[in-house]
């Protein structure tokens, strides 16, 4: 890191503002953002791979909640489990601005966005950024900051809950979110649905036009006054009928920012008032490190994100919104993730989030698992072969071992695939099965997760990499 | 011999690795291709998680139904091939599912899924794509609503809650009813709603009025306040699981009267849980196994025999129609492409099924009669159908 | 009124003991290893579906009996062949060895662990087949019925104490050190393991199943009621599940506060590493915490089966909800607190109950999480928690 900003104090020769050095990175991630969008979002279309674009915004999103979480339970050494309930209160919050917005200012439901948020790629005759695309992004902020304001209340217990208090109190919080939501009404104001007493108690204004059991109107949706709209948000059914905005712009633009925040962060002095936290609450403390605004701190910024990605999830394709599927289950999906890439690595939650959403999926069809045992044939021999070329006296290398034990890995997850096949096993049955024991073998033989607490953009965590292990050594 | 292994992966090993790799690619890009005389139909379903019974009781109907157009010569000359993915009972599954369905998989149509909340994901997809989709046995009037792309074959709940109103005023002459309903689950409430309504309407009087949530197990308390308005019978519009437990508890407490439930309750689980308790009770359903009509009696024998000795229910039934309506609009389209088969799907009318002669009306829903059984000697036995003819017009 | 009060008080009381059995295994295993043991839950639920599956077996539904799964056997037998090998292995393979291989080769010591595994896995089985002798014996009788029940209940209790015990050796023991975060996903692991092995068609299969009645269903006491008010009833089934429950819970409290075991685990759970120096033996301390746990979680299992017949299947979310609020029960009576727990079981029990006859349905469960919440920012260790001061 600090040779890092040694180049960048290299690049200004005086007259280059620091605030234009700390723009660029925002820039570059907006220009990858319309990357992917413009080019390669399209190409992968026309290659008919658009379950890929769909897999590629849903592993962002998950990266999103794990890069936010890792900034309380990596970081700070705070142990949230109820992070699903912020992500929670930022998609409710998001999808109501967009669902009712749309009707306000629109008249419909539907998708009014720009270039950045079309799905239909090609169509080039839309501008780059509608007004629509605002209304989608200040829900998106308006869904971080309410879900930022949850985490500040349920900060603030920390000021006298330590570990696992603290987990049983996010944890109760997240449910309560969850109640919540599924007792309110399952219905949500959409057009073509018959008008009950209930609407008219609740709206007074719809009276005047409507009946009980006349269809509701684009009109009469567009006029419910806005604090009617928590109540119509679908409750345990769901809240259905959302526009579809979040498109690969907006999930790599998001989740840049994400990785960029959380890597200045970390490199900050609140980032290290964050880690001597985690090491030790008591010293810190003794080093005049205010612990309690540095755990709150801490929540509210992780909260924030969460509730952005929440927002996100709410217009992804395919996605209904289910208060029952933002339970501490979810919640136990990212720590996961956290937990799995190492705790306190950025990256390290930004891999295992690959991991843990495309897994599954691989496990669906035993087909393209039995493909690739000869690549994992393919592993062994190039681990067998780094550790060959990289040894000394009889020691290997983490980068050998690693190449070696993925290889493995494949090879005999793709040999039962193939089994599986030949003697017509369901393994789709068994996917969760395997993703259990993966989790537990992984805690046992790994347990600092995949990269510790190293980053890959660290240059020490590549020289550890292919360094010779001592024997006995934990790598 | 350690320098030999050394000397040997030194040189070759990247290149051998590497080989490997390339070997390793042949099959994923020669799997890549489907073959082109078949047409594909995706169903997802939840075959594994807490509603796991639903998906794999409709995936045996949908693809008995399947394996016997394709013995009797498949669709012009193609066979249809089922792909079934599981949704885990979790909405964001499901999308993903049929996603992936259409996406990669490239299927011409999407039958699935059982619960409303998940068939209202998953038809949001469909609806995006323009892949027509038929849900077998979604309920909820929400799942069809302003998508043009999605069918279901099944009748819908207001239509449900009607058929066990009159079936309570008129068969068994009830001039008071309780309703204990599972208001976290909305098609439990929806059922209330309108049975409630049609059992006012028809002159009938609601005493009690009680909640419950879903994973309770304990339902004394609202059984009680039932109990005091002493009511004629007690409407339980929820699944089995939790009918069979209130029927004992409500044994226990002492009241006699039958329970009334909806579709929720078929399954044989339902005399397993409830026992003796149960006996008696009626249930709306989508067929009954017992009914007269040749092709339920047809649909059974060959079910039996697929699955060694089940005896199919509803789910089943509905999943086995649902692969039928679609094989018959596949033979009427023009062409495979989605707005053709929907075209097609959307003409149905007095189609010949197991639950009933099927019509699509134009909000893409199932017009057919409902039936109601009685469960007697731990199995359900028909008892009456209730016609469509029937149904309050709706403005 | 009164009858209202009553009936609810009774019911709030027979959940709540339930409630407080599950939440003894938590507290137990929270105050010897400070983790929260996510997966106890499961063992609960396993605890409901072997007394299913035993019964099951035992012909005690109204199906005739089903054959015991051969692959059971099959396990067993390897497990017991496995033991008689790592038995050789450990008294005179390992010292014939040249000692240069040593370092690669397992160490002595799982030999005994094995043959523990299988002799308790063997005694299980032959606990299930008692039943199934007792219920083809006594035919038609209730009482026997009744005997065979009791039997089924002490089968399921050793089973899961068996499997209890597996799971701490496998999955928890090679964490002793490692940070608690990594016990917890482990937890997690085994918690989903469990649940997704117990939906296979192989195991118990993924349809809810109704348990058969062990117990002839009789009223044993009336209160009140008149012509209009029915009476609250005292049903059998409730008297003997609290029963239970409570007996259990005295013969814990008495073994943890009267005996030199009790002793031990009070020793390892206050300070791990001066008990080891008095020669505690820590690892068996806590693999009998685990069992215990295990066993009254698999009674819980056993009696909840009996008063709601109704068994979803593993995943369910019943069992979710209901193991949430037993771990609540254990935090709000005082988490590592034995009697925290019994106590923290009965009052989330009877708030939930009567939240539900009072209010809503619907908002018991807010009140359970509510009540938690407030003991959490008043009292953070629980109604009988003690202050522990954590050390730098």
């Amino acid at each position: 890191m600090s040779d890092l900003r040694h180049r960048a104090a290299s690049l200004s020769p005086g007259f280059v503002p620091t605030a234009v050095l700390s723009i660029l990175p925002v820039a570059a991630v907006l220009g990858i953002a319309m990357l992917a969008q413009l080019w390669l979002a399209p190409v992968l279309a026309n290659a008919g791979a658009d379950f890929f674009i769909k897999m590629g915004v849903d592993i962002l999103v998950a990266m999103v909640l794990a890069i936010s979480l890792t900034m309380v339970n990596g970081f700070t050494g705070q142990f949230s489990i109820g992070h699903a309930a912020f992500m929670a209160v930022g998609a409710y919050t998001a999808a109501c601005i967009v669902y009712y917005g749309s009707y306000r200012f629109y008249g419909n439901a539907n998708v009014q966005g720009g270039l950045v948020s079309s799905m239909v790629y090609g169509v080039r005759d839309v501008p780059w950024f509608a007004w629509a695309d605002a209304l989608f992004l200040g829900a998106l902020l308006a869904g971080g900051l309410v879900a930022a304001g949850c985490g500040y209340l349920v900060g603030l217990p920390s000021l006298r809950l330590k570990g696992d208090y603290l987990a049983i109190v996010t944890l109760g919080f997240g449910e309560i979110v969850r109640v919540l939501v599924q007792s309110q009404t399952t219905e949500v104001l959409a057009e073509g649905a018959s008008v009950t007493p209930d609407h008219l108690r609740m709206i007074p204004a719809w009276g005047s036009t409507l009946a009980v059991d006349d269809y509701i109107t684009a009109e009469a949706i567009a006029s419910a006054p806005v604090w009617v709209w928590p109540k119509y948000v679908g409750g345990a059914l769901g809240f259905g009928g959302l526009p579809f905005y979040t498109s690969p712009f907006w999930v790599v633009l998001v989740a840049g920012l994400t990785l960029l925040v959380a890597f200045r962060i970390k490199s900050s002095s609140y980032g290290r008032a964050f880690l001597s936290i985690r090491e030790d609450e008591i010293a810190s403390e003794a080093m005049g490190v205010n612990v309690t605004a540095y755990k709150v701190r801490a929540f509210v910024v992780a909260a924030f994100f969460a509730g952005i990605a929440g927002g996100l999830f709410a217009h992804t394709v395919g996605v209904q919104l289910n208060p029952a599927e933002l339970g501490f289950q979810k919640s136990f999906d990212i720590i996961i993730m956290v937990v799995l890439g190492g705790l306190g690595s950025i990256s390290g939650a930004a891999i295992a989030a690959v991991i843990v959403t495309i897994l599954p999926e691989l496990l669906r069809t035993p087909d393209l698992l039995a493909a690739s045992w000869p690549y994992g044939l393919g592993g062994v021999v190039l681990g067998a072969g780094l550790i060959g070329v990289l040894r000394s006296g009889g020691r290997s290398t983490t980068l050998g071992r690693a190449v070696l034990f993925a290889g493995l890995l494949v090879a005999g997850l793709g040999l039962l695939a193939l089994w599986a096949k030949g003697s017509e096993v369901d393994l789709g049955r068994y996917r969760m099965v395997f993703f259990a024991l993966a989790l537990i073998a992984m805690m046992i033989l790994r347990p600092q997760g995949l990269l510790g607490v190293g980053e890959i953009w660290d240059r020490s965590f590549w020289a550890d990499l292919v360094a010779r292990r001592s024997k006995g050594g934990v790598s | 011999m350690a320098s030999l292994w050394s000397r040997v992966t030194r040189r070759s090993a990247v290149g051998i690795g590497l080989a490997a790799l390339s070997v390793g690619l042949l099959p994923v890009i020669a799997g890549a291709g489907r073959p082109a005389d078949k047409i594909l139909v995706g169903h997802y379903a939840s075959m594994t998680g807490k509603e796991a019974t639903f998906g794999q009781s409709t995936d045996n109907g949908l693809r008995l139904a399947i394996d016997e157009i394709n013995a009797a010569g498949g669709i012009n000359g193609k066979k249809i091939e089922i792909i079934t993915y599981d949704t885990k009972g979790e909405s964001a599954e499901a999308g993903k599912a049929v996603t992936r369905l259409i996406t990669q998989d490239k299927v011409v149509a999407v039958i699935g899924e059982v619960a409303s909340g998940l068939s209202i994901a998953g038809g949001a997809v469909c609806q995006q794509y323009q892949v027509p989709m038929i849900s077998p046995s979604s309920t909820n009037p929400r799942v069809t609503m302003g998508r043009d792309f999605v069918f279901r074959v099944c009748f819908i709940d207001p239509f449900q809650g009607f058929v066990v109103a009159k079936f309570a005023r008129e068969n068994l002459k009830a001039a008071s009813a309780a309703i204990l309903y599972d208001q976290s689950a909305p098609y439990s409430k929806g059922l209330r709603d309108e049975f409630k309504k049609n059992f006012e309407k028809m002159g009938g009087k609601v005493v009690a009025d009680q909640a419950y949530n879903a994973g309770d197990q304990d339902f004394s308390a609202q059984l009680a306040t039932i109990r005091s308005g002493s009511p004629d019978v007690i409407f339980v519009p929820g699944y089995y699981t939790e009918a069979g437990n209130i029927a004992i508890q409500a044994r226990k407490l002492g009241i006699t009267v039958p329970l009334l439930g909806g579709d929720g309750w078929d399954s044989e689980q339902l005399a397993k849980i409830g026992g003796d308790a149960i006996e008696g009770c009626y249930y709306s359903n989508h067929y009954a196994p017992d009914q007269p009509s040749d092709e339920v009696k047809a649909f059974v024998e060959k079910y039996k025999k697929a699955f060694n000795g089940q005896t199919p229910d509803g789910l089943a039934a509905l999943g086995y129609d649902a692969g039928l309506i679609l094989a018959d609009a596949l033979k009427r389209s023009k062409s495979l492409s989605g707005k053709d088969l929907r075209d097609a799907i959307a003409a149905t009318q007095n189609f010949k099924a197991v639950t009933g002669t099927i019509g699509i009306d134009s909000n893409r829903n199932a017009t057919k009669a409902a039936v109601v059984v009685q469960m007697k000697g731990g199995k359900p036995q028909f008892v009456a159908k209730v016609e469509p003819e029937s149904q309050p017009a709706k403005k | 009124m009164l009858e209202k009060f009553l009936q609810t008080l009774m019911d709030g009381l027979a959940v709540g003991s339930l409630y407080a059995l599950i939440a003894l295994g938590y507290t137990m295993v929270y105050g010897i290893l400070k983790f929260i043991n996510f997966a106890h839950s499961d063992i609960f639920v396993l605890g409901a579906w072997l007394s299913y599956s035993m019964a099951i077996m035992a012909g005690l539904s109204m199906q005739s009996a089903v054959p015991v799964a051969p692959w059971i056997f099959a396990a067993l037998g390897a497990v017991t062949v496995l033991a008689a090998v790592m038995q050789a292995w450990d008294r005179a393979g390992y010292d014939r060895v040249p000692a240069a291989w040593r370092g690669r080769l397992p160490t002595p010591g799982l030999g005994g662990t094995l043959t523990i595994v299988s002799l308790w896995g063997w005694s299980s089985v032959g606990l299930a087949f008692a039943a199934r002798m007792i219920a083809t014996g006594a035919a038609e009788s209730s009482a026997w019925r009744t005997v065979a029940g009791g039997v089924i209940l002490l089968a399921a209790m050793s089973t899961c104490g068996l499997i209890g015990f597996c799971v701490e050796r496998t999955a928890y023991k090679p964490l002793r050190k490692a940070p608690r975060l990594n016990v917890l996903i482990t937890a997690i692991g085994v918690s989903l393991l469990l649940q997704n092995l117990g939906q296979l068609d192989w195991m118990f299969g993924t349809r809810p199943q109704g348990m058969p009645r062990l117990l002839p269903d009789v009223t044993l006491a009336q209160f009140a009621g008149s012509e209009t008010v029915p009476p609250v009833k005292l049903h059998l089934i409730d008297v003997v599940g609290a029963g239970t429950a409570v007996v259990l819970m005295v013969a814990l409290d008495i073994l943890v506060f009267r005996t030199k075991l009790g002793r031990a685990m009070r020793a390892v759970s206050y300070n791990d590493r001066n008990a080891a120096l008095m020669g505690i033996p820590v690892d068996k301390v806590i693999s009998f915490t685990f069992v215990l746990g295990a066993a009254l979680a698999a009674a819980a299992g056993f009696l909840y089966a009996q008063k709601y017949p109704g068994l979803g299947q593993t995943a369910s979310a019943t069992w979710v909800l209901l193991g949430l609020k037993a771990f609540i029960a254990a935090v709000v009576g005082g988490i590592g607190n034995i009697r925290g727990a019994m106590l923290g079981g009965l009052l989330i029990g009877s708030a939930e109950m009567f939240a539900r006859a009072y209010q809503s349905p619907s908002v018991a469960d807010i009140y359970v999480f509510g009540i938690l919440i407030v003991v959490l920012l008043f009292k953070p260790t629980g109604i009988l928690g003690t202050n522990a001061q954590e050390k730098v």
